[in-house]
């Protein structure tokens, strides 16, 4: 009885997985399908392939943003999931904790006083993200660690991160100045292939670390006490989380600015559709990059012909959910 | 499995939080093959005792061996094969169900890549069945009362199939009749060749169940030895400042405690 009843869970987690799959393809699709007008599907994938009238349009201008939009998505995803899981709150996610913000200001700083390559920029984010993770670490350490705490400081870090960057902003050259507050919204549009290679490559490493680590993500779900009774070094295990959470994060902010809110809602929507335990990795990043997709084709579609930047859309969205989230916390405690 | 080596032994033990030592200077040697209940008052140092020998306290001064070999010295999963623990407070993750719950257990036996194994699941459904909790398997874990939460995570440990369990105040959220049938578990696995270490706040089941008791006061191992020979009026009153008489049990024999009218 209880091999057939696992396998019936099992069986919702790969159907929500599936599920998740297709609307996020379906969002995809719809971004390349856009333009002034819609593309009719049979153009749009024939473009795809490079044949017909519009195939530069689709393989060139289009498509380097659907493929943004989905690794960007699950890149924000599996961080947000990293992050709850190392605080056991539904709260503590980067953005809300201040690693988007400090990624954020590593990135201003590259672009303001170097050149500005993206590879520059990708270094300042990442290194910043581990900084900004540093010093939430450390000022939050007391009698062991707490995820609470960590929170809590992440908000008030948060916060002054947001300050600095402003700051940042108007102390800047005009030109850069402009650049920045576009990109300071979190967006993806005039994303191009050349720009998007070393990000992938950055994710891909970090998924696939991650993916490693999966079964001690869960683990470690189920409290320090346990989680070090069953053989999970949590020291090591913390760090390991940390640097490749930011390196999700930092890697997206980098290239599209800050986009607020995937990350914090992604985990909690993908560990429902599923109907897992605790905070699953895998279903977090499929539903990063649904909401991505989605809040991206909104973006793009509300107000044409001019796009507006996604994490206008997100952070609307997102706004709702984290005001929901507090009310619910602060009546649980 | 039992008297393999010279089991779990702490040797000059020193432990606190912050400003306050707790025990200093503690040593202690757990019979293998036994059920070693550890008794004392509030605060006594009994959980922080426990919870050094199962890693989860730092070790200011001393060392814990298991066989012999140093536990610090050696991969945490490794340790985790051997020695099972379960703490006093436990929250599970949102959603789980106590089958789900059960089969972590089994994680210090699996690599990151080794799939779901027929001796996983027999292992699973043993510990379910052991632990009374097989009609509660698809249930959520946050839907249970504290008592049957409570069997759930001790299935869980058990599912771990360790030689040695350390079990902090396992009976305390549990109703009479199940705090009797868990104490019985722990014999019946003891009887099976396995080394149970439990603190628990019940003189009376402890000298019913356990054949090694160990009364700590102060941070202080103040006796240790079979029940019979360990728990007596003076200790009673030495330990938790009790006055009680201490007198066979009608049924098994073994000391029973009954406390002097006040």
């Amino acid at each position: 009885m209880s091999t057939s009843l696992s396998a019936l869970v099992g069986r919702r987690y790969l159907l929500g997985c599936l599920g998740l799959v297709l609307a996020a393809a379906a969002a995809a699709f719809g971004t390349l399908s856009n333009g002034t007008t819609w593309t009719p599907p049979a153009d749009t994938l024939a473009g795809l392939f490079g044949h017909g009238e519009k195939a530069l349009v689709i393989s060139e201008w289009r498509a380097p943003q659907a493929a943004a939009a989905l690794v960007f998505g699950a890149a924000l995803g599996l961080s947000g999931a990293v992050f709850q899981n190392l605080t056991r709150n539904p709260l503590g996610s980067p953005d809300v904790i201040g690693l988007e913000a400090g990624a954020y200001t590593g990135a201003l700083v590259v672009v303001a006083t170097l050149a500005g390559t993206s590879t520059q920029v990708a270094t300042g984010s990442v290194l910043a993200g581990l900084v900004t993770a540093l010093v939430i670490v450390l000022l939050s350490r007391g009698q062991g660690f707490s995820g609470l705490r960590l929170v809590v400081i992440g908000i008030a870090v948060n916060a002054m991160l947001t300050a600095t960057n402003q700051y940042l902003v108007l102390r800047a050259d005009l030109d850069v100045a402009i650049a920045a507050t576009a990109w300071s919204a979190g967006s993806l549009n005039g994303s191009d292939w050349a720009e998007l290679r070393v990000p992938f490559v950055l994710i891909g490493l970090a998924t696939l670390a991650l993916a490693r680590v999966s079964r001690t993500v869960q683990q470690a779900a189920l409290g320090d006490d346990l989680a070090t009774a069953t053989g999970v070094d949590l020291g090591r295990h913390r760090l390991v989380l940390i640097v490749l959470g930011v390196a999700c994060t930092a890697t997206v902010t980098a290239v599209a600015g800050p986009i607020t809110f995937v990350a914090l809602v992604a985990p909690q929507i993908g560990r429902r559709v599923t109907g897992s335990a605790g905070v699953p990795l895998l279903p977090a990043a499929l539903t990063g990059a649904l909401v991505l997709a989605v809040s991206d084709l909104v973006a793009q579609t509300a107000t044409r012909p001019v796009p507006l930047p996604v994490g206008v859309v997100t952070t609307a969205v997102g706004g709702a959910y984290l005001i929901w989230l507090l009310l619910r916390e602060v009546r649980r405690r | 499995m039992s008297g393999a080596g010279s089991g779990l032994v702490a040797h000059g033990l020193e432990l606190g939080y912050g400003d306050r030592v707790v025990s200093r200077g503690l040593d202690l040697a757990l019979p293998p093959g036994r059920f070693t209940a550890v008794l004392g008052p509030n605060a006594c140092g009994k959980s922080t005792l426990l919870r050094a020998l199962a890693r989860l306290q730092p070790l200011r001064a001393g060392r814990v061996e298991l066989d012999g070999a140093d536990l610090a010295q050696q991969r945490p999963r490794q340790v985790a094969r051997r020695l099972g623990f379960l703490p006093q407070r436990m929250v599970p993750p949102e959603g789980i169900t106590v089958t789900q719950l059960v089969r972590r257990g089994r994680f210090p036996h699996r690599s990151w890549r080794s799939v779901w194994t027929e001796q996983d699941d027999a292992a699973v459904r043993r510990a379910l069945a052991d632990a009374g909790v097989e009609d509660l398997a698809t249930r959520r874990v946050e839907e249970l009362s504290g008592g049957q939460a409570q069997r759930a995570w001790m299935a869980m440990v058990l599912a771990q199939e360790t030689d040695l369990l350390l079990l902090d105040e396992p009976t305390t959220y549990l109703d009479i009749a199940h705090q009797y049938e868990l104490l019985a578990l722990l014999a019946r696995l003891r009887d099976g060749g396995r080394t149970v270490v439990a603190v628990l706040h019940e003189v009376n089941q402890a000298c019913r169940f356990a054949d090694h008791v160990v009364a700590m006061a102060d941070g202080r191992v103040v006796a240790q030895g079979p029940p019979g020979e360990v728990v007596t009026a003076p200790l009673v009153r030495e330990v938790f400042g009790l006055a009680a008489d201490v007198v066979p049990d009608p049924l098994t024999g073994t000391p029973m405690l009954v406390p002097h009218p006040v």
